[in-house]
């Protein structure tokens, strides 16, 4: 399958350029010192301790989400690589495929880094492995979503700024729409919570709870948006 | 090999590219001649399938470029005017990329990759990175990336542009040697860079064919005669006078029309050279008049700029020189059309 070609030329681009390290160290750096100073100050109980951890660690994952993400397309436009791929025998959805695939097995790698701190909690409290489980998989299916985000914005622009600032338009009055639902009446409100990027969604992976809808919900996300990128790709063989 | 049919292509509401109507045969190495700006790139980028047309079709070995743009790219190599390059890549492991891209087998692939780098002549250069290497190695790995996968038609847009002399004859022995195996397009805005590599020469101007043929077949339709320069030997302070003398020579020829004094070819020696425009090949009358008369000739030979000449003239050239002089700050339309 070509899109594992593409996904595995990804792969080696993040990792042998020193942005791919910075990123990787910066956030595991951020998710230690909130883990540290945030959740362990506080006198909770493990279940709790391990809740707070999956919080605290899915802002800083959504940010490297995006810069993993903001290169992905607008890098190739502006060094003009895209050609090689738009020439050759490959669809618009496998080149999507592929990046996505190669930027999320990074963001899993940098993701499952973090696993020394459920370990802390899991040697010295009382959690469950299963709510371990749960919790990263929720962050990775955020995760996912967000890069997916990333992906479409890189595909609108050829600047990787621009790319960034285009994701956050996106990301940010998503993730803040909970807010908005305590101003609304029902049903509203719930429709608002429910739709909310990280609030509702996210909050039952955190707790440990693996909820269909959830699930269904981040996937839909994410393949709406990967979809969205590949028509931005198509429609520029229009122009 | 190739059909092109009333090829349109508009940017909004700007043609860039169209009528066009071409055929290429297999196997021959055509070049694609025109200014900046006369849609070479993008004709090119719609034959790679990159582009789609805006309307008329375009087929590759029979496939439409619109119905099976699949097909029709596992079918061509292309370089595109910048090579696409991964700097962080070495330059074996870019061109395996680039062959399994294009669907080449993993028994195949070391040979392929070797053969490319055989042909291309990275030998030395196949584990350095490609960020590391000079212009010249990058523009080879180009060409290597686009005949990797050995397909049936080679698009080249401006491989030559940026590259020194010496890369130049070697640049023009590598799309050479690609003659037979692949059919070969080509292009440039400078003819003598490519007219000696082709079989075909297609000139093309705001966005049309202007005229195609043999580099002879081009000349003939558009030069009646020949130009021919002619350097004799004069003290400084006897130019003018052995100018006249010249002039009288020639004009006494019959099947001359026109002579006009030139700089002479090396500046601050005793030389006077001209221009003698020649109904057709007086060369043989000219040479034997001038050494009757006394005329110390040390130079004579058929004006090298003579070709150029008729390129600028096809692609409209003196035409686009006479629009920048009334209107210098505004771009022309296909000028910003090469630039999208």
């Amino acid at each position: 399958m070509k899109a594992m070609l593409i996904a595995r030329r990804e792969l080696n681009a993040i990792v042998r350029s020193p942005m791919g390290a910075i990123i990787i160290s910066v956030t595991l750096l951020i998710n230690g010192l909130l883990f540290y100073n945030m959740v362990l100050t506080e006198k909770l109980l493990s279940g709790q301790v391990l809740e707070q951890f999956f919080y605290y660690t899915s802002g800083p994952m959504m940010l490297a989400a995006v810069a993993l993400s903001m290169r992905l397309l607008a890098e190739e436009r502006q060094n003009g690589t895209v050609i090689l791929l738009n020439t050759s025998p490959i669809t618009d959805a496998e080149i999507i495929l592929g990046k996505f695939i190669g930027a999320f097995v990074v963001l899993m790698i940098m993701v499952l880094l973090t696993l020394y701190m459920p370990a802390l909690i899991l040697v010295n409290g009382k959690v469950s492995v299963g709510h371990i489980a749960v919790g990263y998989l929720g962050l990775l299916l955020l995760g996912a979503s967000v890069l997916a985000i990333g992906i479409f914005a890189s595909s609108l622009t050829r600047h990787q700024i621009i790319a960034v600032v285009i994701a956050a338009a996106i990301l940010v009055p998503w993730l803040v729409l909970w807010k908005l639902a305590q101003l609304v009446d029902a049903p509203l409100n719930k429709f608002l919570n429910a739709f909310a990027l990280h609030h509702q969604n996210f909050r039952t992976f955190q707790t440990g709870v693996l909820r269909l809808d959830s699930v269904v919900y981040y996937v839909a996300v994410t393949f709406f948006f990967l979809l969205a990128a590949t028509k931005v790709l198509e429609a520029r063989r229009w122009r | 090999m190739i059909e092109i049919q009333d090829l349109y292509k508009y940017y909004g509401d700007r043609r860039v590219v169209g009528p066009l109507s071409v055929k290429i045969e297999k196997g021959q190495i055509v070049g694609l001649l025109g200014l900046n700006g006369a849609g070479k790139t993008t004709t090119l980028r719609i034959l790679a399938c990159d582009l789609l047309p805006t309307s008329g079709s375009v087929r590759v070995g029979n496939v439409d470029v619109v119905e099976n743009p699949e097909l029709v790219r596992s079918k061509i190599g292309y370089l595109p005017d910048s090579p696409p390059l991964y700097n962080e890549m070495r330059v074996s492991e870019y061109l395996s990329f680039a062959a399994r891209l294009r669907g080449v087998q993993r028994s195949e692939l070391a040979k392929r990759v070797d053969d490319a780098i055989e042909q291309t002549e990275l030998g030395e250069e196949r584990h350095q990175l490609i960020g590391a290497l000079s212009h010249g190695f990058k523009q080879r790995v180009g060409i290597a990336q686009a005949i990797v996968h050995r397909p049936e038609l080679v698009v080249l847009d401006e491989p030559i542009s940026g590259l020194d002399p010496k890369q130049i004859v070697e640049m023009r022995d590598l799309v050479r040697g690609l003659r037979g195996e692949h059919t070969v397009i080509v292009s440039s805005h400078i003819l003598t860079e490519i007219s000696e590599t082709c079989d075909q020469l297609l000139v093309i101007r705001d966005g049309r064919i202007a005229a195609a043929g043999t580099e002879a077949e081009l000349f003939s339709t558009l030069t009646h005669g020949m130009r021919i320069e002619v350097t004799v030997r004069a003290q400084s302070t006897e130019k003018d006078a052995v100018f006249e003398n010249l002039r009288q020579v020639v004009s006494r020829l019959s099947g001359v029309s026109d002579i006009s004094q030139i700089d002479p070819p090396e500046p601050g020696g005793h030389w006077v050279s001209a221009l003698v425009v020649g109904e057709s090949d007086v060369r043989e009358e000219l040479l034997s008049a001038l050494v009757s008369a006394g005329l110390k000739v040390v130079q004579f030979a058929r004006s090298e700029n003579e070709l150029e000449n008729v390129f600028l003239s096809l692609s409209g050239a003196g035409e686009r020189r006479a629009r920048r002089g009334t209107r210098s700050n505004v771009r022309s339309g296909s000028d910003a059309a090469e630039a999208v």
